[in-house]
């Protein structure tokens, strides 16, 4: 599984990541966790607005940080 | 024999653990020492040579530490904490994502130009997300244009900048400043749409993802809700009329109870709104109310009572009243300690108005004085590439027009800053290449060069 998590380097980018990374380790999902920090190939993914949260090639969420329990349900299918 | 041996095998034992050592990484990681001791010792430096005799110095000291001081008389309660709840409110009741249609790929053009042009109010509170939405809006939404205007009006007229320059630096400046940005980051979107017309590359067709529509709450609501935090934030701002005569006086003379009757207002929505309890909301009233009536000569105190009356509300009511908090605390944490730096720099380096800093104003008037086309271009050059801290504008700026500065060159500076810095500028280089980012930089410079020269026209400085 990949996740990827866009973000320019706002503190709340860091946090989205670390609620990511948190998720992960608790539901023991082998997955991969990109930081994508570059202006444009976050613009590439369509999302208006940071940080977001892309699963799969698919975006989860826009501009807000993610609960624990919402990264949860999307690795754990 | 077997002892000799033992002997000679010690002997080169010791040898060996000599050498090795030596072949060991020493302790001391000059790598991540340097950097540090470069500081204690510069720090040294400093203070050896710190000119204590100097009366400039010492007057420079002094008066950056009274400018500070009356920051924090004048302007904090009354001005920028209002401003972080207005702007906490902001960035997490209104939605973004009803903002952020009408700059889609399907836009109408005219609407595009015109929402990008002010929607840095709501989008662009925080600075980190500007460059992420200007990306967007150019490659998945409404193209170059839009997105330049975006990228250009996004930190001129957030809420907080607007409210400053007009409080601090008096609201024909702030006032200028607002309407300038929304103007110019229209004209500088068309220009560039034009200049790159050729090069506007047919828009991929893809998913467009949209941020969430946080509250569901209707838009007259969020309407009267911030008329209320505004109507509040003007009334208690109100400045005591040079004559006392006229309507302006007269709002004066009842400034305190407009505030008040604001202050109600809001607490009924909060009750209302938001499901903060009856109870709360009445006892946070009494209290404010009963410091407001014994102590009617320091309206601060009853102020100062509310805004912690406000906080604790808002942090004892589970669900959106929370969210509000936290954004508006964020904003206090990020834009506080920047502020009080860039006022201390201020008043070291050019005093208050009327007195001197480091930097004698004859510096100042020589260089940017008066209104002259020279005047006008050196300070939206500077301003176009010096960095500002969000806010600290407004206090060097404060510094400068004491010195001496012209109005004119203090809204080029204005106008050219805050969206421009060298740092900015290599981000946004590396987004739209070299070639866009020089006709930007060029058409900021020049445009707000004109700007100041005509508003240094009609508004000269007082003699």
């Amino acid at each position: 599984m990949e996740i990827k998590v866009l973000g320019p380097g706002c503190p709340k980018c860091h946090q989205t990541e670390k609620v990511v990374k948190e998720a992960v380790a608790e539901s023991g999902v082998d997955a991969k966790i990109d930081k994508v920090t570059n202006i444009l190939e976050i613009g590439e993914y369509g999302v208006f607005g940071t940080p977001a949260v892309v699963v799969d090639g698919e975006v989860k969420s826009v501009g807000k940080i993610p609960t624990k329990a919402e990264v949860l349900k999307w690795i754990q299918k | 024999m077997a002892n000799v041996q033992t002997v000679e095998k010690d002997l080169t034992r010791e040898d060996t653990a000599e050498s090795f050592e030596e072949m060991q990484p020493g302790l001391i990681e000059w790598k991540s020492i340097w950097m540090p001791m470069l500081f204690v010792v510069g720090m040294f430096l400093a203070a050896f040579y710190l000119p204590v005799e100097s009366k400039r110095f010492t007057n420079a000291v002094l008066e950056s530490l009274a400018l500070v001081k009356w920051y924090a008389r004048e302007h904090v309660l009354l001005c920028l904490v209002p401003a972080f709840f207005i702007a906490g409110a902001i960035s997490c009741f209104v939605s973004q994502a009803a903002v952020m249609r009408y700059l889609g790929p399907t836009a109408n053009k005219a609407v595009a130009y015109g929402v990008s042009s002010v929607s840095g109010t709501i989008l662009a509170v925080c600075s980190c997300t500007v460059l992420p939405i200007f990306a967007g809006i150019w490659k998945r939404g409404a193209g170059l244009g839009p997105a330049i205007a975006f990228l250009y009006s996004g930190p001129a007229v957030n809420i907080l900048a607007i409210v400053l320059t007009a409080r601090i630096l008096g609201l024909p400046l702030g006032i200028a400043r607002a309407v300038g940005a929304v103007l110019f980051s229209v004209l500088i979107g068309l220009l560039m749409h034009y200049f790159f017309r050729r090069e506007e590359e047919q828009k991929v067709q893809a998913a467009i993802h949209m941020p969430p529509v946080e509250v569901e709450r209707p838009l007259w609501q969020n309407v009267v809700y911030f008329g209320t935090m505004v109507g509040l934030l003007i009334c208690a701002t109100w400045g005591k009329p040079s004559e006392p005569v006229g309507f302006w006086n007269a709002v004066y003379e009842i400034k305190w109870w407009l505030t008040g009757a604001f202050a109600v207002a809001l607490g009924i929505e909060l009750h209302v709104w938001f499901r903060v309890k009856t109870a709360k909301v009445v006892a946070a009233a009494v209290v404010v109310a009963a410091l407001a009536f014994s102590f009617p000569q320091e309206p601060l105190i009853a102020f100062a009572a509310g805004i912690v009356a406000l906080t604790v509300l808002i942090t004892t009511t589970r669900g959106e009243a929370q969210e509000w908090f936290l954004s508006t605390w964020g904003f206090t944490r990020q834009i506080t300690p920047l502020l009080i730096g860039g006022i201390l720099a201020a008043g070291l380096l050019l005093g208050q108005p009327g007195t001197e800093g480091i930097i004698p104003s004859q510096w100042v008037s020589n260089l940017v004085g008066g209104n002259s086309l020279g005047a006008n271009f050196f300070s939206a050059v500077v301003g176009a590439f010096m960095y500002f801290a969000t806010l600290t504008e407004v206090p060097i700026l404060q510094g400068l027009l004491g010195s001496g500065m012209g109005n004119g060159p203090a809204l080029a500076l204005l106008l050219a800053g805050p969206a421009l810095s060298l740092p900015n500028m290599l981000v946004i280089r590396s987004v739209m290449g070299t070639k866009k980012t020089v006709v930007y930089v060029s058409l900021v410079v020049v445009m707000s060069t004109l700007c100041g020269l005509i508003f240094g026209h009609f508004f000269p400085n007082e003699p």
